[in-house]
């Protein structure tokens, strides 16, 4: 699977939708944030997600909701630190 | 030798809880005082468990003639070795290896364990008698939550079946939950439990302060101060007071001085709705809103809780502590699942020389 259909699984999985009588479908550009409920046990399991599975190490300074708000930036998120290494 | 307040007692069963082996057909008796003893530290809210090596139908049914086996949280009856079998109750219980306390009347077991788990305290099963004597497992405050903690964790083990066994989206069975969730300003009687919640709680301790029952009880009544107890209940009965909540009213911004929650609400997502709540109060009063946290090695989800909803660190100190702030200009919305309740009108019924016009 490549990077970006994993990310989008793991968040289709964990996520709890805002609305439960919409679509569980989202784009890579969709919000999260404004989606679900990003509690703090989801935030805490995407980001041992993303750097386990990806092998990188986020910074303080880069756990943001930008970084994590959309499948398209966390892609961009781990790119940027792989380019890194 | 650690002070952290014992959690758990893991007993074995073979000449430490009964005398006799019960695989090699001994008609094994219980100790004496043992069924006082289990009732003693259950009613102090220090939980039971087993780790014996032994047919697992065989000890239950004995315990079970005793009239004792109810008291026994996850038992580990098996033929493994007793660290895994530690392990494991560690892991499903969700506390630290340095709350727990093993008592075998086997050096060789004893050893194999702190081997592996060094954090555990050992105890010969000669010294059992002097067990509720120990300081470790006289916690400083018994509350209203101490008798009932087991009640409350087998509670969580019936919600853990129910969810693995759940079909669909995790939303729907977080809504077949009925999930209720009180804040309450703190009253008098809600002092214990705070300050025995700042001393249990570790991971879930955003500023890793502990207060004492003098000072909480100060800020209770400070008008300058808002102090806030959460409790959440569900359709299986009340989770008890698992969150807390001190709140500094300044000026010009209101500065959260702690924010905990316990560790066995996790899976439910209520510190977000607590921090939610206060956020949207915050922004009701016109005031920004600051956090203290200071990193522990155990309470990175509270950062990540914080930087999810929007705060920035704003000042760091030499000793690590940091000062989060947030201006509020966006506030998530309240998951539709929780029935969220407010009670005891926080929030400006503590006033400074109160005006009547």
């Amino acid at each position: 699977m490549e990077l970006k259909e994993k990310i989008r699984s793991f968040i289709s999985d964990n996520l709890i939708v805002a609305d439960p009588n919409v679509d569980r479908t989202f784009t890579d550009e969709d919000n999260i944030f404004k989606m679900g409920f990003v509690n703090s046990l989801f935030a805490m399991k995407l980001l041992n997600y993303v750097e386990n599975e990806f092998d990188i190490l986020v910074d303080n300074e880069d756990i943001n909701i930008t970084n994590f708000s959309s499948v398209e930036n966390i892609v961009r998120l781990v790119e940027n630190k792989k380019d890194m290494v | 030798m650690s002070i952290t307040e014992a959690k758990c007692v893991i007993w074995d069963l073979d000449d430490t809880i009964w005398d006799g082996i019960l695989a090699e057909n001994d008609t094994v008796t219980l100790k004496p005082g043992i069924a006082e003893i289990l009732s003693t530290l259950d009613f102090r809210g220090i939980l039971n468990s087993i780790a014996s090596k032994n047919n697992f139908d065989d000890a239950m049914q004995r315990l079970k003639d005793f009239g004792v086996d109810h008291y026994f949280l996850c038992p580990e009856i098996n033929w493994n070795a007793k660290s895994s079998s530690v392990q494991n109750i560690q892991q499903k219980l969700n506390i630290g290896m340095d709350t727990i306390l093993f008592i075998d009347d086997q050096i060789f077991e004893r050893e194999e364990v702190v081997n592996s788990h060094p954090l555990v305290e050992c105890v010969d099963a000669l010294d059992y008698s002097g067990l509720t004597t120990m300081a470790r497992l006289n916690p400083k405050v018994i509350t209203e939550d101490s008798p009932r903690r087991r009640g409350m964790y087998q509670d969580d083990m019936k919600r853990d079946v129910e969810e693995r066994n759940f079909q669909g989206p995790k939303e729907g069975f977080l809504d077949s939950l009925g999930l209720h969730f009180k804040i309450s300003s703190a009253g008098a009687e809600d002092m214990k439990r705070a300050e025995e919640l700042t001393r249990r709680t570790s991971q879930l301790n955003a500023s890793g302060v502990i207060f004492s029952y003098d000072e909480l009880d100060h800020f209770r009544t400070s008008p300058d101060h808002e102090l806030l107890v959460c409790e959440l209940t569900d359709k299986y009965g009340s989770y008890g007071k698992i969150g807390l909540a001190l709140i500094e009213k300044g000026e010009s911004h209101w500065h959260l001085r702690l924010l905990l929650m316990s560790c066995r609400v996790i899976s439910r997502g209520v510190g977000t709705v607590l921090l939610t709540h206060i956020m949207q109060e915050a922004k009701n009063a016109e005031k920004e809103l600051l956090a203290d946290f200071r990193r522990t090695d155990r309470n990175k989800m509270m950062y990540i809780m914080y930087k999810f909803a929007n705060f920035k660190e704003r000042s760091k100190n030499s000793t690590g502590h940091l000062v989060l702030e947030n201006r509020l200009e966006e506030i998530p919305k309240l998951p539709w699942y929780i029935k969220l309740e407010i009670q005891n009108q926080p929030y400006g019924t503590k006033r400074k020389n109160q005006v009547i016009h």
